[in-house]
């Protein structure tokens, strides 16, 4: 077998989804109207393939195809969650997407290419193969923003995102381009051992740095470069939205670990200042602005701007136990967008979006259970004990202290004191408002509101048991430093 | 700038720059119509490209003259993905002017 090849099962995952994404396209496209279901029934049966073959791999490390692919046990871990992130996407999707006719097979086999993408940028060893992957991911979601096509919110979303996006594309590329003119490699390993001989005051490398870091900011939704998350966020249908506030997050955290530590982990000192300022701005624009908000998708994507700044104070600190609670918070970032933008799902119908916040008005009269589920999920966004966002929070505040930055963390307890304002005003609301007359019935879908009750406990479990998780994200950042 | 009739790296890379921040201008700038941020995109990328080719070139490795024609394939894709929102947005909104892009803000 030749060089290339040599370890090829290690990319067994990628290669199934990407088959499997192809099956999905041609058997939605014989099979027509009548036997729709077929395509995301596809879609589950491959995230699950696709999560055994992830976990024969366990526990193997090493390169493919010439080094252009990484397995290490941050890729399994990393895909394990993506996975399970469209999996509950694919099981919120069908109702909502029923109800506005926009029910067709492509939305899933997009979403199989976004996952492809991700799955390629947590893999990815080399700068070709984390930029064809964040491409692809990319591609994916423009199409996904703008899937309702006869919508005018949605089609200016993605036209905004695919304009912004281009944009950070352009800039986490041309860093690269001069991080390859100063190294002479694009492979990611041969970039950190090459930086050794390189003085951090070096102009090249600081615009690299600086070109690369706020790519990177870009694609998390990281103040100043936030943006498009607002306006995409509440334009793309709400499925979209899901989507977008899962997996992507787990590739752009893939690529602070896959560019900056396991490429620039010698350069830490000056990449760190800029995640500083990124913290500091995240901070302070995701929780004030999102008090301002009405509508819930777009606080909700002001509260993302808000988590990506206490998810980059673990960054900050720069040690082994800060990745691993970085990581740990963007899992639970995941598992809680899921449950809230899964609740929006739950209670909208044809014709009525459920987006405001009053909608969600006397919430505990009209259906106790689901105000109660979106009591833990707000709960766990605020950081509010016993919930799993309590502990993720406490764990990157225990690591920025332990790193020597107090005065951050100060900063970081304040502003989540604020933060809980807007989340608790939502609790008020569906506890203590009459509903609005113009609410309406819930429709009843059993699929997703049990999906959305298993989401939501799991933000309550894993918030009195956070071990297992927390382990499972020290065991993913081993051999990352 | 030049050097025994042969431009050198610094050129290239002069170049590389002007045509990049001509693009991010012209993304933040432009106030007029939307196909003139996908050419300021494309004007992004193809200035990497320069970057590259030219790093290339001067290091005597092709690694970065690979990575080339994957940015242009992938600049192939964008651009038909860009027209074809950009194709669906003129059908709801009968504009592809910036200033009436408007809906979603706050």
């Amino acid at each position: 077998m030749n060089a290339f090849l040599l370890h090829w099962t290690f990319a067994i995952p990628e290669i199934w989804v990407l088959i499997m994404a192809c099956v999905v396209l041609l058997a939605d496209l014989y099979l027509g109207e009548r036997l729709r279901d077929v395509a995301p029934v596809l879609t589950v049966l491959t995230l699950l393939g696709a999560a055994v073959l992830t976990f024969f791999e366990l526990g193997q490390s090493g390169t493919t195809f010439a080094g252009l692919l990484v397995l290490d046990p941050f890729t399994n871990v990393a895909e394990l969650f993506s996975y399970l992130a469209v999996l509950m996407v694919v099981l919120y999707s069908r109702r909502y997407l029923m109800d506005r006719g926009i029910y067709r097979g492509e939305i899933y086999v997009l979403l199989l290419f976004a996952l492809l993408g991700v799955m390629v940028m947590v893999s990815g060893a080399n700068l070709l193969s984390i930029y064809l992957g964040l491409e692809l991911l990319a591609l994916s979601q423009y199409a996904l923003v703008a899937f309702n096509r006869d919508s005018l919110v949605a089609t200016e979303a993605g036209l905004k995102y695919f304009v912004l996006g281009a944009l950070a594309s352009g800039l986490l590329l041309y860093g690269m381009s001069l991080l390859y003119g100063l190294t002479g490699t694009l492979e990611v390993r041969h970039i950190a051992a090459a930086l050794v001989n390189v003085t951090s005051s070096n102009l090249i490398l600081v615009f690299a740095l600086v070109f690369i870091v706020a790519g990177i900011a870009f694609k998390l939704g990281a103040a100043p470069f936030h943006m498009w998350l607002p306006d995409v966020y509440q334009g793309a249908p709400t499925v979209v939205t899901t989507f977008l506030a899962s997996a992507p997050k787990i590739g752009a955290f893939a690529l602070i670990i896959r560019l900056l530590v396991d490429g620039g982990y010698g350069m830490l000192e000056s990449w760190q200042q800029i995640f500083i300022a990124l913290t500091l701005v995240s901070l302070v624009v995701g929780n004030l602005i999102a008090i301002a908000q009405q509508n819930l998708k777009r606080m909700l994507a002001y509260s993302t701007v808000g988590h990506v700044g206490f998810l980059s104070l673990g960054i900050v600190a720069g040690t082994e136990a800060g990745f691993a609670s970085a990581f740990f918070y963007t899992i639970v970032y995941v598992l809680m967008s899921l449950a809230g933008f899964g609740m929006i799902l739950l209670l909208t119908r044809a014709g009525f979006e459920a987006d405001r916040i009053d909608d969600f008005k006397g919430l505990s009269q009209r259906k106790p259970w689901y105000a109660f589920l979106m009591l833990i999920i707000m709960f766990s966004m605020a950081g509010v004990p016993p919930t799993v966002g309590f502990y993720a929070k406490l764990a990157v505040f225990q690591a920025v202290i332990a790193a020597g930055y107090v005065w951050l963390a100060v900063i970081g307890v304040l502003l989540a004191v604020i933060g809980a304002f807007y989340y608790l005003r939502v609790v008020k609301v569906m506890y203590f408002d009459a509903p609005e007359p113009e609410s309406g019935p819930i429709v009843r879908d059993d699929l997703a509101s049990a999906t959305l009750s298993i989401n939501s406990l799991a933000l309550l479990v894993l918030g009195i048991v956070p071990g297992p998780l927390m382990a499972f994200c020290f065991y993913a950042m081993q051999g990352v430093i | 700038m030049m050097m025994g009739g042969q431009p050198t790296l610094a050129a290239y890379l002069i170049l590389g720059a002007i045509l990049f921040s001509i693009g991010v201008v012209g993304i933040f700038l432009n106030r007029k119509n939307v196909i003139i941020l996908l050419m300021a995109i494309e004007l992004l990328l193809l200035a990497v490209n320069i970057n590259l080719v030219a790093f290339s070139r001067y290091q005597g490795n092709l690694e970065g003259q690979v990575f080339v024609f994957f940015i242009l394939t992938v600049a192939a894709a964008e651009a038909a993905i860009g027209l074809a929102i950009l194709v669906v947005y003129f059908r709801n909104r009968r504009s592809i002017n910036v200033e009436d892009i408007d809906e979603l803000r706050g």
